[in-house]
């Protein structure tokens, strides 16, 4: 019965109660990305090692951070349509892929363009940014399979099946590439480990990070109400949204 | 006559996995020529290094391990692609689906079946293969234990992607795109510990991780691989 | 026996390709009904034949076997239940008696005598040994039927069963049916053939929304 509720109400529901969210999020986003960005870039000093070309952890950073956690809520959603048969957990999942691959490139990106002022070479098969190329083979395979599959019920679950086994996977690959990369190159300088970081750097460093989350969010329900548009589009409440012209909500 | 039954099957367990087990390898000897294919897919990858890299006895002695684990990598996955897709378009896989008995069982017994009729033989092909790469005795041998560990787990990590993809168009490629992501951790530590072996690390600890990723596949992957046929039955 | 419906299917509903198949569908089966599903190509009686036997699970609603919920009792479902696909799910590189162990093993136990004196019952005697993929369509067919012979689950869900079947066979198959029900089976299915069933055949139409 409660699961039957649940299918019932909840894409309407979250369509609704996201709309509202949405401006809020995009403006909080949109503030805390101008500040930390002007901070990080024009005002935070420059690391007496590297100068000022380590001002790319600020987006390098949140970019990394995203990239993971969206995997992790890739997963857990998909476990949550899978178990509670809940639709809303598949058309997130569906929604957030590509951008969590987004993000996982964009860290990817500015790992590399890092890479060149403080290695010399745009790639380095550094632990970090190798467990990073995985994660991203890890979305591409997520995204290959939700687009195989024509029935849009079959591949939710399908991708869910595949982003639980992949979550259990980080760990193991995180650890063996940490293990492999000892083995290879001892001792090399490491992205973003920093002992410790000047108050000036963090700070800014975690208005980003926020920031991020909160561009994250609005992208995610963005995403989120066109795969419930997609796909509620034969229930009366979307037909009705259309007629009016969307300004019912 | 007709009366609903409260209790399970009435076949046990073990009888089912056997079953199973027995009626794959009695198909794989019927069709013995499809046996022979990801062997020889096997040689010819690894001879392609020394033509396409360099024949150099060095080079060869350290890249060696790493070559036979990428080869057998892709032998297996290349093998995975028919997994279940014959029992799929013939509707025994159907029949499987709709068996009383759990399904990871049947899952298990067709994977050990694929690991005998694939990982198996790579395996003992394995040291033919270090020899023409110039690898040690040494090295043969932690090559040879490290595939006897790693094959099961690409076999039953594969067996996730088989069934994910077995009633799609696109099958074989996607199948390497879901899965070869996967296989990376058994590659690091399966080439790995070959390495190890030649600086004359021990190589136990790393072998019990293997050991380790081979208990958690074992455990975990059937029963992915079972959820997984059920969704690609529904499509 | 009892009032209680065997199957108990609740507003089911399912749609493929963004077109709905049947929404809102309701029915009760009882203990020794045949029922037949009918309706126009396309209309989802295989699809709707697949939800009832568990197979496919891209449906919403709730069906109940003997009171209880097929999604989550399934082991218990699947022991009661034989399903015939259009796929008769016959390995063509094993023998008819190979195949019928295999599909044997995991469910009922069956001697030897038994499961040949079930292939003769569908006329295939003296083929037991012979690789299926030698054998014709028709007899192919006849392999999977065999399974009808061997099995004691009380629901029969059968997708086409007489395809490529000759007249002998289909006549053979009818009898064993209506004996099936005579004695408290019950079976669903999907035909093109008229059944020559007698009287006790219930028809669930699709494509109409109607419910005889």
């Amino acid at each position: 019965m409660w699961s039957f509720f649940h299918k019932l109400g909840s894409p309407r529901w979250f369509y609704d109660i996201g709309g509202k969210w949405l401006p809020w999020f995009a403006l909080a986003a949109g503030i805390l990305l101008v500040t930390g960005a002007v901070w990080g870039l024009l005002y935070a000093p420059a690391d007496y090692l590297q100068g000022n070309s380590y001002r790319i952890i600020f987006v390098h950073v949140p970019a990394a951070f995203l990239a993971q956690s969206i995997f992790m809520m890739m997963a857990v959603s998909g476990a949550v349509g899978l178990i509670w048969k809940m639709k809303l957990a598949d058309m997130f999942l569906k929604a957030v892929a590509p951008v969590g691959a987004s993000f996982t490139f964009l860290a990817l990106f500015t790992g590399a363009v890092w890479g060149k002022p403080t290695w010399g070479t745009w790639w380095v098969w550094d632990a970090r940014l190798t467990s990073m190329l995985i994660l991203l083979f890890l979305y591409f395979g997520v995204m290959a399979l939700q687009a195989a599959i024509e029935d849009a019920n079959v591949a939710a679950k399908a991708c869910a099946v595949l982003a639980l086994v992949g979550l259990v996977n980080i760990p193991i690959i995180k650890y063996s590439v940490d293990w492999w990369n000892t083995l290879h190159q001892p001792a090399s300088l490491k992205l973003t480990e920093k002992p410790t970081m000047h108050p000036d750097m963090l700070i800014p460093l975690l208005i980003m990070i926020v920031g991020f989350y909160c561009f994250f969010a609005a992208i995610s329900i963005m995403r989120t109400r066109n795969e419930i548009l997609e796909r509620e589009k034969r229930t009366a409440w979307v037909k009705a949204l259309v007629q009016t012209g969307g300004r019912n909500a | 006559m007709t009366v609903i039954k409260k209790s399970g099957p009435d076949a046990g367990m073990i009888a089912t996995l056997i079953a199973v087990l027995k009626r794959d390898l009695t198909i794989a000897y019927r069709r013995k020529q499809d046996l022979a294919n990801p062997l020889v897919f096997f040689i010819i990858a690894v001879s392609l290094f020394p033509l396409g890299v360099s024949p150099d006895k060095s080079f060869l002695q350290e890249a060696g391990a790493g070559v036979v684990w990428v080869a057998a990598l892709l032998a297996t996955l290349l093998s995975l692609d028919g997994l279940f897709k014959s029992d799929f378009d013939d509707g025994s896989l159907e029949q499987y689906v709709l068996c009383p008995q759990p399904l990871f069982l049947v899952v298990l017994g067709k994977v050990i079946a694929h690991w005998l009729v694939t990982g198996l033989p790579l395996l003992l092909l394995s040291p033919v293969l270090g020899v023409m790469m110039f690898l040690s005795g040494e090295q043969i041998k932690v090559l040879f234990v490290t595939l006897l560990l790693g094959t099961p787990v690409l076999s039953l990590l594969g067996a996730i992607g088989a069934a994910l993809t077995v009633g799609l168009r696109s099958g074989g490629v996607l199948i390497s795109l879901l899965i070869l992501p996967l296989y990376i951790p058994v590659l690091i530590f399966g080439t790995g510990t070959v390495n190890a072996a030649v600086s004359g690390v021990s190589t136990l600890g790393f072998l019990s991780i293997l050991g380790a990723m081979l208990a958690l596949a074992l455990a975990l992957s059937p029963i992915a691989t079972a959820a997984a046929l059920r969704i690609s039955m529904s499509n | 026996m009892n009032d209680k419906p065997l199957i108990e299917a609740k507003s089911l509903f399912c749609e493929r390709d963004d077109r709905v198949l049947f929404e809102s569908l309701s029915f009760d089966i009882h203990a020794g009904e045949m029922v037949q599903i009918e309706g126009p190509n396309g209309s989802g009686k295989t699809t709707l034949l697949r939800i009832l036997s568990g197979l496919s699970e891209a449906y919403e609603g709730e069906i109940y076997f003997n009171g209880e919920d097929i999604a989550s009792a399934r082991a218990e479902y699947f022991s009661n239940l034989l399903y015939l696909g259009h796929k008769p799910g016959v390995k063509a590189v094993l023998t008819p008696v190979e195949n019928l162990v295999s599909y044997t093993a995991c469910r009922v136990n069956r001697s030897g005598a038994e499961i040949e004196a079930a292939l003769a019952k569908v006329g295939l005697n003296g083929y037991e040994d012979v690789p299926c993929h030698s054998l014709s369509a028709g007899q192919h067919r006849r392999v999977a039927l065999a399974r009808l012979y061997l099995s004691d689950a009380p629901l029969w869900i059968l997708d086409e069963a007489f395809t490529a079947i000759d007249k002998a066979g289909v006549k053979t198959l009818e009898q064993l049916m209506a004996q099936r029900v005579a004695e408290g089976g019950t079976i669903i299915l999907t035909t093109h053939h008229e059944l020559s069933v007698g009287g006790g055949l219930r028809k669930i139409t699709l494509g109409t929304g109607a419910i005889a």
